[in-house]
């Protein structure tokens, strides 16, 4: 079927799937729950007031509620990412979870948008636990702050399709390595997080702006924790949205290309 | 669908991956109540056909039926009757024994009261009652397997495809699982498996068919294989060259393997005697024919992988 290339058979099937991982995180919830809890409480104390003592203010903003909002979209980026790089690898390469979940009637397409799906609650999960630590900081704005929520599911849905075409093209575990570090490190640095973007070269600043995932989705975390908002955050929304549906189907379609032989 | 609709039937079909033939043009059918083993060495395109007819690889050509629907086109009604047993144990190990079938059974779309109710059944069925609430990684090999073999049947399929059912497990475990198939198959489920495992297909088959280098080479019941290509019975003497003469001059088939000379026939007590008789044979030694000797005459002796 040439057809079927292209179009994914997608029904509620994928929630199945999607909730099989639910049910498996919430069975070890104890090691689950922790990392969300403590990892910006040790930015917030060593970056945000420790360093912060020196940085003093950023565009009038006191650095601690600079980066507060930058933490919750790396995380959003960070438990997406993982999820359906490192762990999705694991239950389709050493696991063979897809295997036996495409010997019933689920398609693979399913398997796959319910990997996306759980990658993208998962940085929901994770970024309203961390907005909550954050709130009880009070370092972010309220009620705008809570936009976050449903934001942290889009972004974390793109982050989610990214992965999974890393996972469907990497020969092998280990080499899940490069993106990590080649993409996903400098991301993290250079996303206008943890200085803004107008201190790097205008070059750099252009690719920033243009292509890097995660300033977008710093930049619409930044707008609503500081109620601050400029035309970035529609160019923003609009990017993240049309590269989520993007990745969504590229990332399926480079799954079955690996997966049905 | 009446008994003369085959569950399977396969024309012609073939499977390439690139330039290599994995399955090169078989022709197979299975109808309803029959156990069908696909025998062969490792690498002879069991698997390949397996997941073909398990609608998860799609055929390069040829004909593949399952319930007389096209496996390229109607996979999900036909996923939706099949019960699978992987060749790998892919079982969540995250969970329990009860968790594991819960979470497939939601798969086919099971109500929750009605899967519960099968679950209890099921692991009652292969003895695992006890490990209801123990987590995989708990579980023997043996046990995993009849898991899989319980989670295979939570939706009641209507054909059973088996992969190397007992594949690494001790003969307490292997006997138990062929116990629960005889029981299945005496329940009239349709069942089709591979193995390498000749005394498993055996005690198992209705019919088989023996494959090497994807091709189909002989297909039957597993006694009309053995009398059709090795006789009942097999003498087996030493080889020397006064031996070879004497068989040459009584006029019966036989093979040499190494340092024995393996003579087939329906009449091992004649064949025997008049070795005794006339040539000195050293050791003689006289048994039925198995379906190990068919195997090995029809896929040779070298070593496959």
């Amino acid at each position: 079927m040439a057809q079927s290339v292209y179009i994914p058979r997608l029904t509620r099937g994928a929630l199945k799937v999607w909730r099989r991982n639910w049910d498996v995180f919430f069975k070890t919830y104890q090691v689950n729950f922790l990392p969300p809890f403590i990892e910006p409480i040790l930015y917030l104390l060593a970056i945000g007031f420790g360093l912060g003592m020196f940085v003093g203010e950023i565009d009038g903003v006191p650095y601690v509620e600079f980066i507060a909002p930058a933490l919750v979209a790396i995380s959003i980026m960070n438990s997406a990412f993982f999820e359906c790089t490192y762990s999705s690898f694991v239950r389709m390469y050493y696991q063979k979870t897809f295997d036996a979940m495409i010997a019933t009637p689920l398609a693979l397409d399913e398997v796959i948008a319910g990997e996306l799906l759980w990658g993208a609650t998962r940085s929901f999960i994770y970024s309203s636990v961390m907005l909550a630590v954050l709130i009880a900081f009070g370092v972010v704005d309220l009620p705008l702050s809570l936009f976050i929520l449903p934001f942290s599911f889009l972004a974390g849905l793109l982050f989610a399709g990214i992965a999974m075409c890393f996972t469907a093209i990497t020969p092998g575990i280990d080499a899940l390595n490069y993106p990590s570090f080649l993409f996903i490190t400098p991301m993290f640095l250079f996303s206008g997080t943890f200085f803004p973007l107008d201190v790097l070269p205008g070059g750099l600043q252009l690719f920033a702006r243009g292509f890097l995932p995660l300033t977008q989705v710093v930049t619409v975390t930044r707008s609503l924790t500081l109620s601050d908002f400029s035309p970035y955050f529609l160019y923003s929304i609009g990017w993240i949205s049309v590269l989520t549906v993007l990745f969504f189907f590229v990332s399926i379609h480079l799954m079955k290309r690996r997966l049905i032989v | 669908m009446d008994a003369t609709t085959p569950i399977i039937d396969a024309q012609d079909l073939r499977k390439t991956f690139g330039s290599f033939v994995a399955v090169n043009n078989i022709n197979f059918s299975v109808f309803p109540g029959e156990v069908f083993g696909f025998l062969g060495p490792n690498g002879a395109g069991k698997t390949t056909t397996m997941k073909m007819i398990q609608c998860v690889s799609p055929k390069s050509g040829g004909s593949l039926k399952v319930f007389d629907r096209e496996a390229g086109i109607y996979q999900r009604s036909i996923k939706k009757r099949l019960g699978v047993v992987p060749q790998e144990t892919n079982l969540d190990t995250e969970f329990t024994c009860f968790e594991n079938l819960l979470v497939y059974s939601r798969y086919f779309g099971i109500p929750k009261q009605e899967a519960t109710r099968r679950i209890e059944e099921l692991l009652r069925f292969v003895q695992l009652e006890e490990k209801r609430d123990v987590l995989i990684e708990r579980l023997s090999g043996g046990m995993k397997r009849r898991l899989v073999l319980a989670r295979a049947l939570i939706n009641n399929p209507d054909l059973l495809v088996l992969d190397e059912p007992t594949i690494g497990l001790d003969p307490q475990a292997r006997h138990l699982i062929w116990e629960k198939l005889k029981v299945l198959q005496a329940q009239g489920n349709t069942i089709v498996f591979t193995t390498h495992y000749l005394e498993e297909a055996e005690r198992l088959c209705n019919r088989l068919v023996i494959m090497d280098e994807g091709k189909i080479l002989v297909e039957g019941s597993p006694a009309d294989l053995v009398s059709g290509h090795v006789g009942s019975d097999i003498v087996e003497a030493e080889h020397t060259p006064e031996v070879i003469a004497c068989i040459e001059n009584m006029g019966v088939s036989y093979e040499v393997f190494g340092d024995m000379v393996q003579i087939f026939t329906d009449n091992p007590r004649e064949v025997a005697k008049s070795l005794f008789d006339t040539c000195n044979p050293g050791h003689v030694f006289a048994r039925r024919g198995s379906l190990e000797d068919v195997f090995l005459k029809l896929t040779g002796r070298a070593l496959k992988d």
